[in-house]
Order: C-alpha cells, then sequence, then structure tokens
C-alpha cells in the first residue's frame, strides 16, 4: 500500500519545508522584534510605520503575498535575490513573502510579552542611566521573550503549516509533493495521512518542547 | 554679565545640589504640583509626607524626569534636567532612585542587578564592579543572597538590594518614592535602619514615606505636602510639637493619636 511512496521524494520535500519554515523563522523572529520595537518606541513615526505594517500585512491572505513576492517583485520588478536559476529564486522569494507575513504576528506575541513586564522593570532601569536601546535590549526583551515563548509557538506552529502555501509558485515542499502524488496515483487517503503525519513530526515535538522551554525560563516575580 | 557676578553665583549654588522653581504638573484636569518651589542643599536630608494624592510621590518622580513637567525648572547640581536622550541617561546616573516596589530586575540575579548599572553605564571592568556590588550588599546586610534572584527574597530584603543598586552608581543625591509602603511592619525597620545609616554618612536624600519616626531622627527637613502644593517646611523638631498650618495639625492629630 505504501509501494509508491518509493517513487518519491518524500523526505526530501519536508526537508525543504523544514528549510522553509527554520529560514523564515529567523528572518521574521529578526524583522518581527525590530517591528516590536517601533510600536513601543518613543519615535512617533517609528510608531506608526510599525502599527500600519502590522495591520495591512497581518489583514493581506499569506497565499496573496507569496504571489506577490513571485510574480510582482520577480517578474514586474525584476527582483531575484541573486537567484539564477527557477527554482532557487521561487525558494527564496517565498521565505521572503513567509517572513514579510509572519513577522507582523511575531510582533504581536512579543508586544503583548512586553506588557507583561512591569512598567516598574523599566522605570528602574531608566533610572540608572540606562538609554532607551539599553533599557529595551537588556531589561524588557528579555523578560518579554520569556513570557512570549507560548505565543511565538503557536506562530511557529502556524508558520510551518504555512510553508505550504509556498507550493502555490512551485517550491517544491511538502505540500507541492502531495499534489503531485494526488494526480499521478489513486491513494488519496494514504498520501494526506503521510503529509499529515510528516506535519504533526515537526509541528508536535515544537509545541512540547518549546512549552517545557517557556515553563523553564518564566520569569517568577 | 562680567565674570565676577558669575563666580558669585556658582558660590551660592554650589550648596544647592536639587532646585525646583514654580514647576507645575497636570494629569489631565489634575493640578497635580501647584508651583512647588523647594530647594535641597548638599548633605540634606529632606523627607516629605502629605496625605495620599497630595503629589509627593510625583514630585520625587520628577527630579530625575520620570515625570515631565509642564512648567517651570528643575536644576540638579546648577543644571537643569535635559530631555529625554543622552544627556538625560547620564544625568539620571547620577541620582539614584528607591522604588516603592523595588523594581528589582526580575531575570537578574541580586548580584548581577548590582553590577549593570556600573558595567553598562559606568562602563566599569567587570571584576570590579563584583567587588564593588558585594562590598555594597554586604554593606546593606545581603552580602549571602547574592547569587538569588530578587523573587527568592523576602521585600525588605529586596528593598535593601536596591538601596545598593542605587548606590552602585555613586549617586549625588538619592530619591526614596515611600521605600516602606509595600513592605511587612516586621521588614520595615531593616530598611529603614540602612537609610538611616546613609543619612548619617552624609548622603543627600529625598525621601517621601509615612514613617514619621524617621522623619524625627533622621531628616533635617520636614516638607508637609497637601492638594499638590507644599504646605509647610519646618525641621522634625518644629514641625511635629509645632506644625503651624491647619492643614498639618489637621494630619498629624489623624497619625499620631492612634
Amino acid at each position: 500500500m505504501f509501494d509508491f511512496l518509493g517513487r518519491y521524494d518524500v523526505l526530501g520535500a519536508f526537508w525543504t519545508t523544514v528549510q522553509l519554515t527554520l529560514l523564515s523563522a529567523v528572518g521574521s523572529l529578526v524583522w518581527g522584534t525590530l517591528l516590536a520595537g517601533m510600536r513601543v518606541g518613543p519615535v512617533p513615526l517609528m510608531r506608526g510605520f510599525g502599527t500600519a505594517y502590522v495591520n495591512i500585512v497581518r489583514n493581506i491572505p499569506l497565499t496573496v503575498i507569496i504571489l506577490f513576492s513571485s510574480l510582482g517583485l520577480s517578474q514586474t520588478l525584476g527582483i531575484t535575490l541573486g537567484a539564477h536559476d527557477f527554482k532557487v529564486q521561487g525558494f527564496r522569494l517565498a521565505v521572503l513573502g513567509l517572513i514579510l507575513y509572519t513577522s507582523a504576528f511575531v510582533c504581536e506575541a512579543i508586544r503583548s510579552g512586553i506588557n507583561t513586564v512591569p512598567v516598574g522593570q523599566a522605570e528602574a532601569a531608566r533610572a540608572i542611566g540606562l538609554s532607551f536601546t539599553q533599557v529595551l535590549g537588556l531589561i524588557v526583551l528579555p523578560q518579554a521573550f520569556r513570557a512570549a515563548i507560548g505565543p511565538l509557538t503557536n506562530v511557529l506552529i502556524a508558520l510551518t503549516k504555512n510553508t505550504t502555501v509556498a507550493a502555490a509558485i512551485g517550491v517544491a515542499e511538502a505540500a507541492f509533493l502531495m499534489k503531485e502524488m494526488i494526480e499521478n496515483e489513486a491513494q488519496l487517503l494514504v498520501i494526506s495521512a503521510v503529509i499529515a503525519f510528516g506535519f504533526v513530526c515537526l509541528t508536535l515535538p515544537t509545541g512540547l518542547i518549546l512549552g517545557w522551554v517557556g515553563k523553564k525560563m518564566a520569569v517568577k516575580r | 554679565m562680567t565674570n565676577v557676578s558669575v563666580a558669585k553665583e556658582d558660590v551660592v549654588t554650589s550648596d544647592e545640589l536639587v532646585v525646583l522653581r514654580s514647576v507645575n504638573k497636570h494629569f489631565g484636569a489634575l493640578h497635580v504640583l501647584q508651583d512647588i518651589d523647594l530647594t535641597i542643599d548638599r548633605g540634606e536630608v529632606v523627607v516629605v509626607i502629605g496625605p495620599s494624592g497630595s503629589g509627593k510621590s510625583t514630585l520625587c518622580r520628577t527630579i530625575n524626569r520620570l515625570e515631565t513637567i509642564d512648567s517651570g525648572t528643575i536644576t540638579i547640581d546648577g543644571k537643569p534636567l535635559p530631555h529625554e536622550g543622552r544627556e538625560l541617561a547620564r544625568l539620571r546616573a547620577d541620582v539614584g532612585m528607591v522604588f516603592q516596589s523595588f523594581n528589582l530586575f526580575a531575570h537578574k540575579t541580586v548580584l548581577e542587578n548590582v553590577m549593570l548599572g556600573q558595567v553598562k553605564v559606568r562602563k566599569a571592568d567587570k571584576k570590579q564592579a563584583e567587588e564593588k556590588a558585594r562590598a555594597l550588599l554586604d554593606r546593606v546586610g545581603v552580602g549571602t543572597q547574592a547569587d538569588k534572584y530578587p523573587a527568592q527574597l523576602s521585600g525588605g530584603q529586596q528593598q535593601r538590594v536596591a538601596i545598593a543598586r542605587a548606590l552602585a552608581m555613586d549617586p549625588k543625591v538619592m530619591l526614596f518614592d515611600e521605600p516602606t509602603s509595600a513592605l511587612d511592619p516586621e521588614m520595615i525597620n531593616e530598611v529603614l535602619e540602612v537609610m538611616q545609616q546613609l543619612a548619617r554618612e552624609g548622603m543627600t536624600m529625598i525621601v517621601v514615606t509615612h514613617e514619621m519616626g524617621f522623619a524625627r531622627s533622621a531628616a533635617n527637613r520636614v516638607v508637609f505636602m497637601a492638594d499638590g502644593r507644599i504646605v509647610e517646611q519646618a525641621t522634625p523638631d518644629q514641625f511635629f510639637s509645632n506644625p503651624r498650618s491647619d492643614r498639618a495639625k489637621d494630619f498629624l492629630s489623624k497619625i499620631l493619636h492612634h
């Protein structure tokens, strides 16, 4: 019943999924943190930009963003992210689209974490003469991240599954392979089950491990 | 202006460390500070007392600009308070602050709490910072707790760490914003003792408190505030035995006869 799987590179497809997830996760963590910094910062222009970014980007369907990355950026504007062949270009543009989209959610998760840090922590930090960036980097964000591990785990799990949208621009990840297999084989249930199982294998440990880390790292008050 | 007059001014201001001139502040419709004039000399211990909502905490917080003011001027050691930015950060490093709710950095150990400002603001060497931190923690009597996290300490211990953290910056003046109000009764004295020791050593201190015993024993001057105004200033003896204003008499009659 599983014989046909031998003809397809299932592991390779999931490896692409993992790569999409990890690169996008790192990128959106960085960009999302910067956005959160802007949203809580004292500069009105940056606050406005952060707020506008989050509210626009999180309300656009990911498919639209990914398709725009591919068609709009590469074909219309000629941005190819230094890729020479179509496959690499599609992968990089998919990562870019996922980062742009996911960072809006990362920003909000971190901002909710920041809200758990009592005002007094930042006041005490300012009172000993730390600058705004030091207050944020040394006192507020380290505590905010620990409180945000739970919400960030949700974002990471959603991101893992959202990488399937990259299939829309031809990135050969798990969902792309699934479509291919469904077209070629008469094994719809098995194929769906295999792909679903693959994703659970990725996301279930993520949730369990980060749940444990979050508990371990929690700031005691 | 001639050089002579500038020199004269310098002589006059050299003893004045913190000067507030017609300071006003509103919280919305509430006029929380009304034309506050207050001068604190070097080495002076000033205790600010008054009923809740009289603006004493706000007054304390305006001195290192944790609260901004609407009008008037505040100068520290002859320099007006700068706007938010590097200058202000530098000035805050010279003004120690102790909060009602301690506000120790919850994700750092006691030792790290006392080292952080030295290393990140004063750019001190880590080893020297640690030595100084340990010495200060010993001085306030919590040297053995250095490697614990704030949440593992009692309130009184946390507040003494907070004092050590402020002292680590070698401040010119220390602000205490109701430092014992969040403490269990049996822990109040251990904090007051540390403060009294500081006062004896000549630290300039502005203390907002409800501890009348501390005001009597450690203060050079008592400032009584009500409804956003400074109603009365006097030595502790004068103030407690012979208050001049009706507002102060009323306040004292309510707190001293229980």
